[in-house]
């Protein structure tokens, strides 16, 4: 019982602070302290998102498709850099200054690059997905790999297992929960890097959609992208935590 | 005990390691017959552990060897089964796959080394526990789904590495009796490192005392008390003599 009054209630307060914020938004909007061309009302932008619906879904699928192809890419990429910079000691010597000296490099200073490169298409979309996904969840595996306890690797050692082995029983499993915490990162990351590549030039994506409606100037529009960016970004973080107990089904048989 | 049939299990020869140009232990000379449990008892440091490692492969020795009955296995891990200080049960496979584990590493097939471990449960006492995690089981529970890993981690000879430590003290003593007990059905022989002079002569057949720097096998002694030994053995005037006796040699 107190369990299930704990959990409602924590759900209660944001609740709660969201729709505060929503009223504060609509007051605002609704006694003109903002011109409405500024500023649309929350009403608008719903009426906004309902009208262009259909539109927003087409450019949605295109924003997702890069978005899945370049953490699926990124995540690939990460498994085999990090798998080999584990087993190799130079290896991680020689590219981890790399890897963090690349984070330094702003998104939005590679992307027009990458469109020069790769033209209009989706690929320079999918590149861009991958620069920002792959060293969240590469640094994350590394980070899973090195938690192992050294003692359960004599162990499996002492059974007479090799490298292979060693890394399916022990590394792979024990990196899950950091990988994990990596994709969750890396979810929301792709789909703002899929937007961002998209506005500097593309035929679809929401970010396209967005660079269209911002030189109409339609407040409206431009909010209801926004909000559907948002509730997209959540639903990706929410399919990696349902990943996460399919995948991980003695997290939740603690007791 | 001493006639010609009794079959050595277990042999190590002159085995020395260094670490470094640093000696752990020198010249260590023991031997373990068919079903006997002997322990090996000292200080902290006096390099029990890394003479495990020797023996289960894990560690080449730098002078020395290891025969198991004639075989020898100097340096090559898989042959004689290693329980750690920690029961290092995985926490991600349930008890059933962490049991069929070695049998899996040794290339059995994933569903024939769970039919063969589930065999086994019910000797351990763990029958029920199969389909559970490790952090769903007690501590006594634990141990015995670690010592299950490692009777199936290789038949014959078991290394184990203070197995008890971790436990209070009456889940220590149902433990001893239940080992016992398993141990002779199972026709093991165990070699096991301890600080506790009460288990050790509890549970021996015979002790050897580690000590110095580097370690070496100090004295032997042999526990000459029919077993299984009665619960009050450690209140009887024959067992404060051996024990007397241990701590004058530590």
């Amino acid at each position: 019982m107190t369990e299930k009054y704990r959990n409602i209630t924590s759900k209660l307060s944001p609740a709660l602070a969201l729709a505060l914020l929503v009223g504060v938004w609509a007051a605002v909007c609704g006694f003109g302290a903002i011109p409405a061309s500024m500023l649309p009302s929350p009403g608008a932008v719903g009426a906004a998102l309902v009208k262009e619906f259909p539109v927003l879904m087409r450019h949605a699928k295109t924003t997702l498709a890069e978005a899945f192809a370049g953490l699926g890419l990124g995540v690939a990429l990460a498994f085999l850099f990090a798998s080999l910079m584990d087993r190799f000691r130079i290896l991680y010597q020689a590219a981890y200054p790399l890897l963090v000296i690349t984070q330094t490099i702003p998104t939005i200073a590679v992307a027009p690059l990458l469109v020069l490169w790769m033209g209009y298409g989706m690929q320079p979309k999918i590149a861009l997905v991958v620069l920002t996904t792959f060293f969240p969840i590469t640094v994350a595996l590394l980070d899973g790999y090195k938690s192992v306890d050294p003692d359960e690797i004599s162990l499996l050692r002492s059974m007479g297992a090799g490298n292979l082995q060693v890394f399916r029983y022990i590394k792979f499993p024990a990196s899950l929960t950091h990988f994990f915490s990596g994709l969750k990162i890396s979810a929301s990351y792709a789909i703002v890097g899929a937007v961002i590549a998209e506005w500097l030039g593309g035929f679809d994506g929401l970010g396209v959609y967005m660079t269209k409606v911002k030189k109409a100037y339609a407040f409206d529009k431009m909010f209801a992208v926004i909000l559907l960016i948002v509730v997209i970004s959540l639903l990706l973080m929410l399919l990696v935590t349902l990943l996460r107990k399919i995948l991980m089904p003695w997290e939740r048989r603690k007791f | 005990m001493n006639t010609s049939a009794v079959e050595r299990s277990l042999t190590v020869e002159g085995v020395t390691k260094s670490f470094g140009g640093d000696p752990v232990i020198s010249d260590i000379t023991v031997h373990l017959n068919r079903g006997e449990l002997v322990c090996l008892l000292g200080q902290s440091g006096a390099g029990k552990t890394t003479l495990f490692n020797v023996i289960s492969g894990l560690y080449q020795p730098d002078a020395g060897r290891v025969l198991l009955g004639d075989e020898n296995v100097t340096g090559t891990p898989g042959k004689i089964s290693y329980m750690l200080q920690k029961d290092l049960l995985l926490p991600y496979m349930t008890v059933l796959d962490n049991a069929a584990l070695p049998l899996v590493i040794k290339g059995v097939k994933k569903s024939e080394a769970r039919e063969r471990a589930w065999a086994e449960f019910e000797k351990f006492g763990l029958e029920g526990c199969q389909k559970k995690y490790p952090s769903q089981l007690s501590g006594g529970m634990r141990q015995r789904a670690a010592l299950l890993r490692t009777y199936l981690s290789a038949a014959g000879v078991a290394l184990l590495d203070e197995p008890f430590s971790a436990l209070d003290t009456l889940t220590k003593s149902a433990m001893h009796k239940w080992y016992l007990g398993v141990m002779r059905e199972i026709e093991l022989s165990t070699l096991f490192i301890t600080h506790d002079i009460d288990e050790a002569i509890l549970l021996s057949d015979r002790i050897y005392i580690m000590g110095g720097k580097p370690g070496r096998i100090t004295n032997e002694i042999v526990i000459d008390a029919p077993k299984p030994r009665p619960a009050d053995f450690n209140l009887t005037e024959e067992f404060l003599q051996y024990k007397r006796k241990i701590v004058s040699m530590l």
